[in-house]
């Protein structure tokens, strides 16, 4: 999971780190999180926020990422959490731009998803092994 | 190796840091600098433009004024407080280069960024892309209609706007009423699930603030204000920012 610098060092510190990893754990099962190094308050920024992803310097915005994607590719993790929406516009690109093809997802994606109820509609960033898990049941729109 | 000596006259004194120091806060320092690196070390901006946080600070304390107010670093970095955080001595860099993106003339700031902090100006949603307060809540009505009609069990759900005297008034991105609509349907049912008494509203729905990214003190205020206005004037108690 992606510590927000927002949420986290900027604001609430370290216990809306642990909240965080409360809330995951319970979602993925604990033996399914894995976290990256640094973390919580001594996270790095993953180069999306400030502005930079509308700043105009897309091959400094992604050097930047680098470090971001090097650790996320060190946990061996098939997933990242990134539950703040600038994370995950820069992580999503890191995954694709350097090949590591991790998927990335909003916390309420995985919410929802562990509580049976994540829409058809509501599952793009969720990769192949998720995406039929626990679909809930649908009726035909009448027109 | 560095290939080029800086020389530094005598009398040359930065009058950028001293102004940047007069703002900082009681204990605010930017001359009890060790030069130790650690900012720098664990710094994800070290080394784009052949530039870093320790460097930046340096330039300023041997009154590299104009080198420092013209460097584009000052848009590659985030801000993100890693430095400070790390730092012993509890320097305000973020905060310098605040103020560096702030001595950019206004129209030779990043296009992307003044474009966003201009569109945002414009009306009351304050939504960076533009959305005005028929289309956030055309859309929003639109998507819970759909999940209503086809998801079993959601009959009920709730996406409400302009709903006076809840709870919480919550904010939300541009991207999504605009680009994947769908993408707010999980958080309308945690909500749901929940119980919150919660509400958008047509005016200063938008969370994002690239005035703020901007350094344009006078936009930046002005979005906040318009956006609590909202929040007071549906008397709501908690506004809710999810950036």
């Amino acid at each position: 999971m992606q510590d927000p610098c927002q949420l986290v060092r900027k604001t609430f510190g370290d216990p809306v780190a642990d909240d965080l990893r409360f809330v995951v754990k319970a979602v993925v099962g604990e033996e399914n999180y894995i976290d990256m190094t640094p973390n919580k308050s001594n996270n790095y920024c993953c180069g999306g926020g400030g502005g930079f992803l509308q700043s105009g310097f897309p091959d400094e915005r992604r050097q930047y990422g680098k470090l971001k994607d090097d650790q996320i590719k060190a946990t061996g993790a098939t997933y990242c959490i990134t539950p703040c929406h600038n994370c995950h516009a820069q992580v999503h690109d890191l995954s694709e731009h350097y090949g590591g093809h991790y998927n990335v997802v909003h916390l309420w994606t995985l919410i929802c998803l562990s509580m049976g109820c994540l829409g058809p509609n509501e599952r793009t960033y969720l990769g192949e092994d998720l995406a039929e898990l626990l679909m809930p049941e649908v009726r035909e729109e009448e027109e | 190796m560095v290939d080029e000596v800086v020389k530094i006259g005598k009398k040359r004194k930065s009058a950028f840091k001293d102004m940047v120091k007069s703002i900082l806060p009681e204990g605010g320092n930017l001359d009890a600098c060790l030069t130790c690196g650690l900012c720098s070390s664990g710094c994800p901006a070290t080394g784009i433009g052949d530039m870093d946080p320790r460097k930046f600070l340096r330039m300023a304390a041997l009154g590299l004024d104009e080198e420092l107010t013209t460097h584009p670093w000052a848009w590659h970095c985030t801000m993100c407080m890693r430095c400070i955080h790390a730092c012993p001595m509890k320097i305000n860099i973020p905060q310098l280069v605040f103020n560096a993106r702030k001595a950019w003339p206004r129209d030779k700031r990043p296009k992307g960024i003044l474009g966003s902090c201009d569109m945002a100006l414009r009306n009351d949603t304050c939504s960076a892309m533009g959305a005005t307060e028929e289309d956030f809540e055309f859309v929003v009505g639109d998507v819970l209609d759909e999940v209503r009609a086809t998801q079993v069990g959601w009959e009920d759900l709730e996406a409400p706007v302009n709903k006076e005297g809840a709870e919480f008034f919550l904010n939300q991105n541009s991207r999504e009423p605009v680009t994947e609509p769908d993408e707010m349907v999980p958080l309308w049912k945690i909500l749901h699930k929940v119980g919150a008494d919660w509400t958008y509203g047509t005016k200063g729905w938008a969370a994002e603030n690239y005035c703020m990214f901007m350094a344009d003190d006078e936009a930046w205020k002005h979005i906040v204000e318009v956006k609590k206005k909202a929040v007071e004037d549906l008397r709501c108690k908690v506004w809710l920012n999810t950036e």
